[in-house]
């Protein structure tokens, strides 16, 4: 009898069918911009009041900075203030999550400021609400005019910890600032922080200056100026005001650029109707041909490892980029699409080369891999050029001018800027006209 | 004695009968869904290119050479060849886009005679192999992401067929991941970053404990990415709950893998 029941029990014991584990991939996601809280950095009680800062206010105006970088970006959305509902001060110890969850916001950035001694220190917390606990944290020290340059500093931090990728807000723009009438422009180089804010001038505009470009640790400049109506490629030390002619050609030197080391000049020199690509070493002075050939070679670009170089030449007929190692061995043509190819710039990381292309009278920024594949044309316009890459190499600045009357009535030049996605295009703020931008790398690294 | 034993033994009988006979229903078998058929959207022309029937044919060409007679009795000759205005610019257009080129200050972009290429510059340009230098990195990573994305799509397959969700329902929790899922678009589209975290699931579809499996990987040296990519699948998926599961069939359910592959999102 015993056995009968066995014989029915135990296998209803094992009926329990073990399922295997499903699984399910998740290969897509939403584009939508991150919902983020800043709550203004809270000032300590201690704090000693100076003259030329708004002490009070220095934690609002911080986190404002830091709400106006996000949203620039496009990848965040900073919430309003209006919705917090914790204190900065206690938020800031610790957030009660389920509050800010509430108002659907997933990251959160608290913070503290202090000026005692003359010197302000300032930390601040990210915090994932979703998984009640904190990203990162970190804390400095510097002078309390430099307010501005902490909230961009805090901004890299908070950008790189949510999106993996280095930011781009302790940054520097140099450009050339351009003001009068069109047949009479006086062009200026101009410096500015990349959200258009601390506009200096390097230049007083005597004479015709273009394409001022950074050296890898941001102190100098080569760009080029006219010299007894001459273009000639120049140096400038940013912090001294030095100046000089770099190297003693005879003809015209132009589209001047760093090495990635910094310790060369790369840039294009004409002689007789054909020219040709030179570097020149900044310590010894040495001039070294790279480019020998009958046609119009200009716009070099180093890739960021210095191996290889990009520039645009017409050997072939119409102006197209083509890419050669650093000795000018090796070349070969990457652009095959229809038009006119220039200005190529090779992207800091690598992967991706930008250029102006100009087809049918109509003027493209675009980006295309190093071997030539995956065009990409991300903005049309009448006319605009120049890309300079972002640090991150995640976005572009450039120069668009707007169509103008007969009589050059209307006519405006600004720089814009574009995500390499081809979204988020944006007029960057600059005191005046402006064209030529060359984006510094992170000042703060 | 002897009758109430020959009952026993009927009863017992009886019942081992019957469990023998209904407990085989009472397995619950996986969802038998019928294979998938794939359907070709193929556009219908006006026109047939199926062979005229040699009858059909004979009649046709018959109506044809009667046109065509009628046609050359009545009509002038139609040979005259087609212009294309199309083909050559407008004045000016050309007129617009010289002035383009004239308008740009920096001689980087002084407009350069048009030269005719030499023989060997044309070599040059058809000589490609030489760009594998450059080319072949490409081709390897593109190598190593066809592999990658061939095997999600086999796991996928074997999914929906194997185990318990069926195609509507998974696709409902996928849609519902997706919605939730901000991906950090600065990671690299070029690295393996695939996240794979197991959840328990209450009956409701909330979580009651959520697992990466790779777990170590995240505090490795040079795994920031994976962190990051780690940590926002996380995000994601408590941002969802209560997941979107089926009203039925929580044993199959209760623990489900997700698999987190950004690479489709990041090649852009």
């Amino acid at each position: 009898m015993k056995r009968i029941l066995s014989f029915i029990i135990i296998p209803l014991l094992f009926f329990k069918n073990s399922f295997a584990l499903i699984e399910v991939d998740i290969t897509r996601g939403n584009l939508d911009p991150l919902p983020i809280a800043v709550s203004p950095l809270h000032v300590d009680v201690k704090s000693e009041n100076l003259n030329d800062v708004k002490i009070k206010k220095l934690g609002e105006n911080i986190s404002e900075l830091i709400e106006k970088n996000f949203k620039s970006t496009g990848l965040f959305n900073p919430l309003k203030k209006e919705a917090f509902v914790q204190k900065p001060d206690i938020a800031h110890l610790k957030p009660r999550f389920e509050d800010w969850r509430l108002i659907k916001a997933q990251a959160l950035v608290t913070g503290k400021v202090l000026v005692k001694g003359g010197k302000l220190k300032a930390e601040f917390r990210l915090w994932d609400l979703t998984a009640a606990q904190e990203m990162t944290a970190l804390a400095f020290t510097t002078t309390p005019s430099n307010w501005r340059r902490v909230a961009h500093i805090i901004s890299d931090k908070i950008y790189e910890r949510l999106t993996g990728e280095e930011g781009y807000f302790d940054t520097r723009i140099i450009y050339v600032s351009e003001t009068g009438p069109k047949n009479q422009r006086v062009k200026k180089l101009a410096i500015m922080d990349q959200d258009g804010a601390n506009t200096k001038y390097l230049t007083l505009g005597n004479e015709l200056v273009l394409t001022p470009r950074f050296n890898p640790t941001n102190q100098m400049v080569t760009y080029l100026s006219y010299f007894r109506n001459l273009p000639r490629v120049y140096l400038l030390d940013i912090e001294t005001g030095n100046q000089e002619v770099v190297g003693n050609f005879p003809g015209m030197t132009f589209a001047p650029r760093f090495s990635p080391d910094g310790k060369k000049i790369i840039m294009s020199f004409a002689k007789d109707g054909n020219s040709d690509i030179y570097t020149m070493d900044l310590d010894t002075r040495i001039v070294e041909r790279i480019t020998d050939h009958s046609s119009i070679d200009t716009s070099p670009s180093y890739s960021p490892d210095g191996k290889y170089i990009c520039f645009n030449s017409d050997r072939s007929g119409l102006q197209q980029i083509y890419v050669m190692r650093s000795d000018g061995s090796n070349l070969k043509r990457i652009s095959f699409g229809k038009g006119i190819y220039g200005t190529p710039v090779w992207s800091p990381r690598g992967d991706l080369i930008a250029f102006t292309k100009v087809r049918k009278g109509k003027f493209y920024i675009g980006v295309m891999r190093a071997d030539g594949t995956g065009e990409r044309l991300l903005t049309e316009n009448f006319y605009q050029e120049a890309p300079s890459w972002s640090p991150n190499g995640r976005v572009l600045v450039f120069y668009r001018e707007t169509k103008s009357g007969p009589k050059g009535e209307g006519f405006t030049a600004k720089l814009w800027s574009i995500d390499i996605t081809g979204y988020n295009e944006r007029k960057m703020k600059t005191e005046t006209d402006a064209s030529d931008p060359s984006w510094s790398s992170l000042l703060s690294k | 004695m002897t009758k109430s034993i020959f009952y026993s033994i009927f009863f017992h009988i009886v019942v081992i009968l019957l469990t023998a006979l209904s407990l085989p229903f009472m397995a619950r078998h996986p969802i038998d869904l019928p294979p998938i058929v794939s359907v070709d959207f193929i556009q219908i022309s006006d026109k047939t290119n199926i062979p005229y029937a040699p009858k059909a044919r004979k009649i046709i060409e018959d109506v044809k050479k009667e046109e065509k007679r009628v046609v050359s009795e009545q009509a002038p000759p139609a040979a005259k060849a087609k212009e294309k205005p199309d083909r050559i610019p407008l004045p000016n257009e050309k007129k617009e886009e010289k002035e383009l080129v004239k308008k740009k200050q920096n001689p980087e972009e002084i407009k350069p005679q048009i030269r005719q290429s030499s023989e060997f510059e044309k070599k040059e340009l058809v000589d490609t192999n030489q760009i594998a230098a450059l080319i072949d990195k490409a081709k390897e990573e593109e190598a190593i992401k066809k592999d990658k994305s061939n095997k999600l799509t086999q796991s996928s397959v074997k999914n929906s067929f194997a185990t318990g969700l069926s195609l509507s329902e998974e696709d409902a929790l996928k849609a519902q991941i997706f919605g939730c899922w901000s991906v950090p678009l600065g990671l690299p589209f070029n690295e393996n970053l695939l996240v794979r975290i197991k959840l328990e699931l209450k009956k409701d579809g909330t979580i009651l404990k959520s697992e990466i499996l790779d777990h170590e990987r995240m505090n490795r040296p040079g795994q920031k990415f994976y962190k990051i990519l780690a940590e926002s699948a996380l995000r994601a998926v408590r941002l969802c709950q209560p997941l979107k599961v089926p009203p039925t069939g929580y044993e199959k359910w209760k623990n489900i893998q997700l698999n987190f592959d950004p690479t489709e999102m990041l090649q852009g």
